[in-house]
């Protein structure tokens, strides 16, 4: 294999597996806020239980998200050199103010969240608790922006030509507010909450299930059902919002979401197939969906493939069976949010066990969805690694050979490997222990040393 | 702004973003140096309850640490694209058994107290330490290779590496790599020192002597060997011998560590180890200044700072951001160290 599809399979690699943690960190930063928040009002043990039990799982994936969260910095410079070069003034600035601005500042009051709990008042601790979940949506604002920008690149002009040519920052707020910066902002944010309210609800929903926990689980279950309700319709707005903003700025995208290959009336497919090949898609098509979904008339032209060379058009399937499957993971979501907030406001949730079961598995939903999104994202943006102006093959690192990013593929592969393992092992122990346990079993002395401590 | 900083300082922005990326490494050394320090020392301790100390000590801040470098490499990628491109690239391998080891010992601190069983907690006893040794060694490397100086070539007008991975490992740069593993393990001895109290606490004040000497050794070696090879690094000391100051202090400030030790006076020794590392890291930069890597034969082809930046309204959009951001970053991490201050005591929040 050639270095352009390893260094491209590493990075999709790496930002895969990194993309799992932080949309949970984002997401119950949002309910941990709401918790601390109960407590802190109302000061009723039971919330204050509710809070400390998260913080822990909390502090778990937010080790992993850091510690993989390093690697995607480093590999802009290691992998892709050329593309360093090019975008180094633009996109270099978003994540250096990424760092000064979130990563600072939602390591730096974790440390108070997770240890402070008897250093501070609750006050102060609640104050940390609204940092941390500020710094994780500053992270998701600056590292979408500078994602953003390669999609719609804006506030820029080329200076210099092949080879050493490289975008140079003209308008700071042009390029931060570039056309597609807001919905896909808001769309990744709406998925981050659901990752996270989708996961408290997995757990209270098992623990309903087992009869363990029984009055923390139901508290449970009502924020982060609050929660699931509210994202999933701003996700449904700004998921309409993000393809009106890919028709306009992105328009092969476009057309590969829904393998819309003749310019004219589009449909929308409920399940599909491309043959690239032949141009043809084999499926379930609802026509003229696509043309009154963005322009209010089912015959109205949408802009195919047809328009674009072959040699500028993304990978056909594999943006549209991403997208697809992100549409009914989000489908999927939106139905047992709203379903699991009627129930609750009938008052049968908490008994009606089919429901809790769905609710035990539907955890995978937010974090499909999420996976699938940039995929289809990312994919749909080729063969640009700067949308127009920076294709992905000249943007690789000229003295990295294939044998060494084979090496780091495989270096990354065992370590992820052995890290999500570990990762599904110490989260189940944690739901299996229970928010009673809380005492006794972190800081891992369990009783062994309990009678030793200082 | 931009006039102040031109006409009254007689600093350009190029300049002003050298001493800022300066400033996030000098930062990043002095703070996770500590905590790769003690997560060198981590495998001499052996009970449990010892080594959980060990890591209580560093459990509140060692991400934040992290955090320097995270946005030491972002502020390089924005100020200076070619360095970050051509370095990172350059030294693939080393990057990335970098990232591992970093990896390593991050997770470790989390998983280690996750479960009771010896088994597990040795396994990441050693991944934490070993993941330590060899990020504080890569990062030593690293230094040693920039000083030193490292074959770049002119590759469709970009300035690339010429070489490979093993040509990073020569003994100046090996000399480095050891210097800086002798000097963190010094550094996090002396915080960890602060941090504990009854028999932890008397064992690592026997250490610290002993970190100071290797250290010191290591030190005078690559001192000799700089003078000897590397001249190019000490040519400002000579012609403005006020710099030698520089030297000077950095000399005061080590040998008063086990002074102030002596005297039981563990904040005053932390300071002064934080001089020295300050001090070092001013001389590393004076002797760089104005470039970021030097090429080694060629010297026609080293990246500095005019050269390797990106544009003029980037370093200046940049400086704002930082200005606006560092000041606060600096108050509330000062805050919380003084949230989490005093010796370390296990509770049931500990890792």
């Amino acid at each position: 294999m050639d270095v352009e599809i390893l260094a491209r399979i590493q990075f999709a690699f790496t930002v895969a597996f990194q993309y799992i943690f932080p949309p949970l960190s984002i997401g119950r930063g949002v309910i941990l806020v709401i918790r601390d928040g109960v407590w802190l009002k109302t000061r009723d043990a039971l919330w204050h239980d509710m809070a400390k039990f998260w913080t822990k799982i909390f502090a778990l994936t937010f080790a992993i998200g850091v510690a993989s969260g390093i690697v995607m910095e480093f590999e802009f410079g290691t992998n892709w050199a050329t593309y360093s070069r090019y975008v180094g003034d633009i996109f270099g600035s978003a994540l250096a103010a990424e760092g000064i601005f979130a990563f600072f500042l939602e390591s730096g009051f974790l440390a108070v969240l997770l240890f402070g709990w008897d250093k501070v008042g609750p006050k102060m601790h609640f104050f940390s608790t609204l940092m941390v979940a500020f710094g994780a949506h500053f992270s998701a604002v600056w590292i979408i922006v500078a994602n953003s920008w390669q999609q719609t690149p804006a506030g820029f002009h080329i200076v210099g030509e092949g080879l050493q040519a490289r975008a140079e920052i003209t308008d700071f707020w042009a390029m931060v507010f570039n056309p597609s910066s807001v919905d896909r902002l808001s769309h990744a944010v709406s998925g981050a909450w659901l990752a996270g309210a989708f996961l408290v609800l997995s757990v209270s929903a098992w623990y309903l299930l087992k009869k363990k926990h029984i009055e923390f689980a139901r508290a449970s279950i009502k924020v982060a059902l609050a929660v699931a309700v509210v994202a999933s319709v701003t996700q449904l707005v700004t998921g309409h919002s993000s393809a009106d903003g890919v028709a306009k700025n992105q328009p092969a995208k476009l057309a590969a979401l829904e393998g819309h290959y003749q310019t004219g009336a589009a449909g929308m497919y409920v399940l599909g197939w491309v043959n690239d090949a032949e141009e043809t898609v084999s499926g379930v098509k609802i026509p003229g969906m696509l043309s009154w979904f963005l322009h209010g008339a089912a015959d109205a032209e949408v802009k195919g493939l047809d328009a674009f060379a072959r040699e500028e058009r993304p990978p056909v399937n594999l943006t549209f069976q991403f997208y697809h499957l992100m549409v009914g993971c989000g489908v999927l979501i939106f139905t047992i949010s709203g379903v699991g907030a009627l129930l609750w406001w009938r008052g049968t949730l908490f008994a009606n066990r089919g429901a809790l079961w769905v609710m035990v598995f539907a955890v995978l939903l937010p974090q499909i969805a999420n996976q699938a999104g940039w995929f289809s994202a990312e994919i749909g943006r080729q063969p640009w690694i700067v949308y127009g102006l920076l294709r992905t093959s000249d943007a690789l690192s000229k003295v990295v050979t294939a044998g060494q990013v084979v090496s780091s593929l495989a270096l990354f592969a065992l370590i992820y490997a052995l890290l999500f393992a570990v990762f599904i092992y110490l989260l189940n122990n944690k739901i299996q222990l229970g928010p009673a346990a809380d005492a006794g079993t972190d800081g891992g002395a369990g009783s062994l040393t309990k009678s030793k401590r200082v | 702004m931009m006039e102040f900083f031109q006409d009254t300082l007689g600093l350009n922005l190029n300049v002003v973003w050298f001493l800022l990326v300066g400033i996030l490494f000098t930062g990043y050394a002095m703070l996770d140096g500590f905590d790769l320090g003690v997560g060198i020392l981590h495998l001499f301790t052996k009970t449990d309850d010892e080594r959980r100390l060990m890591l209580n000590s560093i459990g509140p801040v060692w991400d934040g640490n992290e955090v320097w470098l995270v946005t030491g490499g972002g502020a390089l990628f924005a100020a200076f694209p070619n360095v970050y491109a051509t370095v990172f690239s350059g030294f693939y391998l080393a990057f990335m058994l970098l990232l591992a080891s970093l990896i390593f010992r991050a997770v470790a601190i989390e998983f280690r107290g996750k479960q009771p069983q010896a088994s597990w907690r040795k396994s990441w006893d050693i991944g934490f330490s070993i993941g330590s040794i060899v990020s504080a060694l890569l990062i030593g490397v690293a230094i040693g290779n920039i000083a030193w100086g490292i074959p770049l070539t002119v590759v469709d007008g970009q300035i690339e590496y010429a070489g490979g991975f093993f040509n990073l490992l020569h003994p100046y740069a090996l000399v480095m790599g050891l210097t800086t593993v002798a000097l963190f393990a010094m550094h996090g001895c002396i915080y960890a020192l602060m941090k504990t109290e009854g028999a932890l606490h008397e064992k690592l004040r026997g250490w610290v002597n002993k970190t100071i000497v290797v250290f010191v050794a290591l030190y005078a070696v690559g001192a000799i060997l700089t003078l000897l090879y590397v001249p190019g690094m000490t040519e400002k000391l000579r012609a403005t011998p006020w710099f030698i100051l520089l030297v000077v202090v950095n000399i005061l400030a080590i040998a008063n560590i086990p002074r102030e030790v002596s005297h039981r006076r563990d904040f005053s020794a932390f300071i002064s180890s934080c001089v020295a590392m300050l001090c070092l890291m001013a001389l590393f930069g004076l002797g760089m200044f104005p470039n970021l890597v030097l090429s080694n034969p060629d010297p026609a082809n080293s990246l500095h700072i005019y050269n390797a930046a990106s544009s003029p309204s980037t370093l200046g959009i940049m400086l704002v951001i930082a200005l606006i951001g560092l000041p606060v970053v600096l108050v509330y991490t000062a805050c919380i160290y003084y949230v989490f201050r005093g010796k370390v005591r296990l509770d049931r929040h500990s890792y």
